[in-house]
C-alpha cells in the first residue's frame, strides 16, 4: 500500500497499474509476500504435474463405447466398462423388461425433491403428495397390483435400493428421532432414562454391528417360521441408527428454545401434546434445519455400508461387474463413476442445506 | 353441587404425579414385554439349533489364520486371543489415523483460510469431494489402487533406496535391533519428564519474577539430544534391515499390507476434511479483534498465535473434533470390507464358524462402546482443562 498525499481535487491520482485489474488481482492474491509467492508456485507446479496427465489419461485417450479388448490396449481410461453395464449398474438383478418402473419411482422421486426444494411450497398439502408417492414408489417397485407383475424384493438392487434404503430410511427415522428427543428431554425418570440409554448406546458402536446384527441376530429373535427379508431387516437397521443421530440433533434445537416459550404455552392452557405441537417443535425443528441435512447427507453415505451384508445396492452392483473377468481390472472408472452420482446428490443436499441457513438465519 | 367443599381434590387421573406413574408404569410394561417376547423367542431358537449360550467359545481353539498381527498369534491359538489380535489391529489403525488426521486437517483447514487464493481454492476443493464420497467407496477406491495401478514386487517402484512400493504392500529398511534403542526410548522418555517439569519451573520463575526462559530451545534441545547422545554413547550402531526380493515377495524390512495402507489412506484423507472445516470454524470464531489487541501489546506473532488465538480456537475446535475422531475409530470397522483383520472382521470370522451370533455382535458393541467412552472421557478432561477459566 503506498500512500500518496492528495494533491488538489483536479489532479486525482489514478491508482498504479499493478494494483487494479487482472494484475492487480494476482498480485493481491496470489504473490503478496515470499511465503505466498512459494506457495503459489508450488501448486501451480503440483496441477500442472497432476491435471494434464489425468486430463489425458480420462479424456484425450479414453475409450467410451468399446468392447473390453479394445480397452486393455489402450492407454487411457476405459469409460466403456459404463455404458456396457449401466442396465446391471443401476438396476441390479430387476428383470430386464420391468425396468422401466424403478426407472419411474425414481423419477417421481427426482421430480418431488426438485418441487418441494422451495420453502414456500412447504405445506401440508406437499406432505400427503410425499406419502402418496412413497406408496406409489413403493407400489412401482413391488408390483402385484394393477396388472404389475411382482417383483421379489430379493431381485431390488443398485441405484434405486440405494435411493429406497435412505428415502424410506430417513422418512421413518425422522419422527422417531423426534420422539427420541422428547423422550430425553422429559421429566419422567423411567422415560428419559431409556431415551439417554438407547440414544447413546446407538452413537457408540459403528453402523456395521447393527447390520450384522439385522443379518445375523435378527432372525433369532424372531419366532420360528417367521422370515423377514434381509433388505426390510437392513433398513431397520438404518432407521434405528439414524434416528438416535436425528434425536441429538433435536435436541439441540429443543434446547435452544427460551424457556419463556414453555411458559408462555402453559399460561395459554395448552397440555403437553399441545404445547410441543403447536408452539415448541415447529419453532425448535426449523432451527435444526441445517445440522438435519447433514446427518441426512451422511445416512446417504451409509447407505452403501449394506454392501458388507451382502445387498445389492449400487456399490455392490459395480463390484459384481467388475468381478467378471471381462471387465476386471477397471476399478477406477468405474468407482469414479459411481463417487460421481454420489458426489452430485452430496452435494446438491449440501449447497441446499447451506442456501437454507442462509434464508432462516432471521438475526433477531 | 351446592356443598363443595373449598379445597376440592384434583381428580386422581388429573394429578400429574399420578399420571407420570401411569405412563412409566405403561412405556416399562411395553418395553418389559417386548424383550419377554424377543428373548424367549431366542432362546427357543438357540434350543431348536442346539447352539450353546455364554462366552465359553472363547477359550476354544480359533483354527484361523490372521494376516497381520501385532502380537505373536498362529491358528492353534483361542477365539479370545485372535478377538485381542483385532482389538489391537483396531486400535493401532486408529491411533495412527486420529494423528495424521489430525495434522492433515489442520493444514487444509489452514489452507482454507489462507489469503493465497490457488491454495484456499484447493483445500476448498478437497473439503467438498472427499466429504461428500462414501467412505467406503473411497476404501473400495485406494484398495483397488493399490493392487491395479501399483507394479508387482519384482518391479516394484523404489522411490528412495531401501523403500519398495509394490502391489504386496510398503516395504522399507528398519535397523536391526540393537540394545541402544532400547536406551533411546527411555531417554525420550527422560526427556519428556523433564520438559515438563522444566516448563513448569520456567513458568512459575516468570510469575515470581517476571524473567523469560528460553523454553522451546531448550525443550528440543533436551527431546532431541538425550536420544542421541545414548545412541552415541552405546557405539552408534547403524545396521540397517534392507528388504530384499526373494522369490515372489521381499524378505526382511518393514511391511505395510495394501490393506492396511488403504484402509489408512481412506479414512485420513475422508476423515481430515471434516477435521479441515472444524479447524477451519474454530479459527474463524477468534475475532479479528484479538490478534489486533495482542499485537497492540506488543506480543510476536508466534506468541500470539501461543497465548491468545489457539487458547480460544481450540474451545471450539475439540468438542467437534472428538466427534470426529470417534467417527474415524467406528469407520476402522470398515476394514472388514476390504479385509484387514480389526475387530469387527475377527469378530465376523468367530461368528461364522461358531455361530455364537449374539456374543459376538455384543463383543463387537461393547469394545466399540469402551472404545467412545475411553476417548470422550479423555477429550472432556482436556477441554475442562482447556475451558475458559474466569478470573
Amino acid at each position: 500500500m503506498q500512500t500518496v498525499a492528495p494533491q488538489s481535487a483536479s489532479t486525482q491520482l489514478k491508482p498504479p497499474v499493478t494494483s487494479v485489474g487482472v494484475i492487480g488481482w494476482v498480485k493481491s492474491n496470489l504473490f503478496n509476500g515470499w511465503f505466498n509467492s512459494l506457495l503459489t508456485l508450488v501448486c501451480g507446479y503440483l496441477i500442472f504435474r497432476t491435471v494434464p496427465p489425468f486430463f489425458k489419461w480420462a479424456v484425450v485417450d479414453s475409450l467410451w463405447f468399446s468392447t473390453s479388448e479394445a480397452c486393455r490396449n489402450a492407454d487411457g481410461a476405459c469409460w466403456s466398462i459404463i455404458p456396457a453395464n449401466i442396465r446391471f449398474i443401476t438396476f441390479g438383478f430387476f428383470p430386464s423388461e420391468q425396468q422401466w418402473r424403478p426407472l419411474l419411482a425414481m423419477v417421481i422421486l427426482v421430480v418431488l425433491l426438485f418441487y418441494s426444494q422451495n420453502r414456500k411450497r412447504w405445506r401440508k398439502s406437499l406432505a400427503y403428495i410425499w406419502a402418496l408417492a412413497l406408496v406409489a414408489m413403493g407400489l412401482l417397485m413391488k408390483g402385484g397390483l394393477f396388472g404389475l407383475p411382482a417383483v421379489d424384493s430379493a431381485q431390488w438392487g443398485g441405484l434405486p435400493l440405494t435411493l429406497l434404503l435412505s428415502v424410506f430410511g430417513l422418512t421413518a427415522a425422522y419422527p422417531l428421532g423426534v420422539v427420541l428427543a422428547l423422550g430425553r428431554q422429559s421429566r419422567m425418570p423411567a422415560v428419559k432414562s431409556l431415551c439417554v440409554v438407547y440414544i447413546e448406546l446407538i452413537r457408540g458402536v459403528p453402523l456395521i454391528s447393527l447390520l450384522f446384527m439385522s443379518s445375523v441376530v435378527f432372525p433369532l429373535f424372531l419366532p420360528e417360521g417367521v422370515t423377514v427379508n434381509n433388505i426390510l431387516r437392513a433398513q431397520v437397521a438404518i432407521i434405528l441408527f439414524t434416528a438416535a443421530y436425528i434425536a441429538e440433533v433435536v435436541r439441540g434445537g429443543l434446547q435452544g428454545m427460551s424457556k419463556g416459550q414453555y411458559e408462555a404455552a402453559e399460561s395459554l392452557g395448552l397440555n403437553y401434546y399441545q404445547t410441543m405441537r403447536l408452539i415448541i417443535l415447529p419453532q425448535a425443528l426449523k432451527i435444526v434445519i441445517p445440522p438435519t441435512v447433514s446427518i441426512l447427507i451422511s445416512a446417504f453415505k451409509d447407505t452403501s455400508l449394506v454392501v458388507i451384508i451382502a445387498l445389492f445396492d449400487l456399490l455392490k452392483t459395480t463390484q459384481s461387474v467388475l468381478s467378471d473377468p471381462q471387465w476386471r481390472g477397471f476399478s477406477n472408472e468405474a468407482y469414479i463413476f459411481i463417487a460421481l452420482i454420489y458426489f452430485a446428490c452430496c452435494f446438491f443436499m449440501s449447497n441446499y442445506s447451506r442456501r437454507l441457513e442462509r434464508e432462516l438465519d432471521t438475526k433477531y | 353441587m351446592h356443598d363443595a367443599p373449598p379445597s376440592r381434590k384434583v381428580p386422581f387421573l388429573n394429578d400429574p404425579a399420578n399420571r407420570s406413574i401411569i405412563y412409566q408404569t405403561g412405556v416399562l410394561l411395553m418395553v418389559g414385554v417386548l424383550s419377554y417376547y424377543l428373548i424367549s423367542n431366542t432362546l427357543a431358537n438357540l434350543d431348536r439349533q442346539n447352539i450353546a449360550t455364554g462366552l465359553g467359545f472363547l477359550q476354544k481353539e480359533a483354527s484361523f489364520e490372521i494376516g497381520e498381527s501385532p502380537i505373536r498369534y498362529s491358528a492353534a491359538d483361542t477365539y479370545a486371543r485372535a478377538l485381542a489380535v483385532g482389538v489391537l489391529n483396531t486400535l493401532i489403525v486408529s491411533f495412527i489415523g486420529i494423528a495424521l488426521t489430525v495434522i492433515l486437517g489442520t493444514l487444509i483447514g489452514v489452507a482454507r483460510l489462507s489469503g493465497n487464493w490457488l491454495v484456499s481454492r484447493i483445500a476448498a476443493i478437497y473439503i467438498e469431494v472427499f466429504q461428500d464420497i462414501p467412505v467406503l467407496l473411497q476404501l473400495f477406491f485406494w484398495y483397488a489402487f493399490f493392487y491395479e495401478a501399483l507394479p508387482g514386487p519384482r518391479q516394484a517402484v523404489n522411490p528412495l533406496s531401501g523403500v519398495f512400493l509394490s502391489n504386496r504392500g510398503l516395504v522399507f529398511a528398519i535397523p536391526v535391533y540393537h540394545p541402544a534403542y532400547a536406551g533411546m526410548g527411555l531417554a525420550l522418555l527422560i526427556g519428556g519428564v523433564a520438559v515438563l517439569l522444566l516448563k513448569r519451573w520456567a513458568h512459575k520463575r516468570q510469575d515470581r519474577t517476571g524473567q523469560t526462559f528460553p523454553v522451546l530451545p531448550v525443550c528440543l534441545a533436551v527431546v532431541a539430544g538425550l536420544p542421541v547422545l545414548t545412541w552415541w554413547l552405546a557405539g552408534a550402531p547403524t545396521q540397517m534391515n534392507v528388504p530384499v526380493l526373494k522369490g515372489f515377495n521381499f524378505q526382511g524390512g518393514l511391511n505395510i499390507s495394501p490393506e492396511f495402507s488403504a484402509l489408512l489412506l481412506g479414512l485420513v484423507l475422508y476423515t481430515a476434511a471434516f477435521v479441515a472445516e472444524v479447524v477451519r470454524a474454530g479459527i474463524q470464531s477468534v475475532s479479528r479483534g484479538q490478534t489486533e489487541a495482542a499485537m497492540a501489546i506488543g506480543l510476536k506473532p508466534g506468541q500470539i498465535l501461543n497465548l491468545v488465538i489457539l487458547p480460544q480456537a481450540l474451545r471450539v475446535i475439540i468438542p467437534p473434533l472428538t466427534s470426529q475422531m470417534l467417527n474415524l475409530t467406528k469407520n476402522s470397522s470398515l476394514a472388514v470390507a476390504i479385509g484387514y483383520p480389526d475387530f469387527v472382521s475377527v469378530a465376523g470370522t468367530t461368528i461364522n464358524q461358531t455361530g455364537q451370533a449374539i456374543e459376538g455382535v455384543a463383543l463387537i458393541m461393547i469394545v466399540y462402546l469402551c472404545f467412545s467412552l475411553a476417548t470422550s472421557a479423555f477429550m472432556n478432561w482436556y477441554n475442562k482443562k482447556m475451558a475458559l477459566v474466569e478470573r
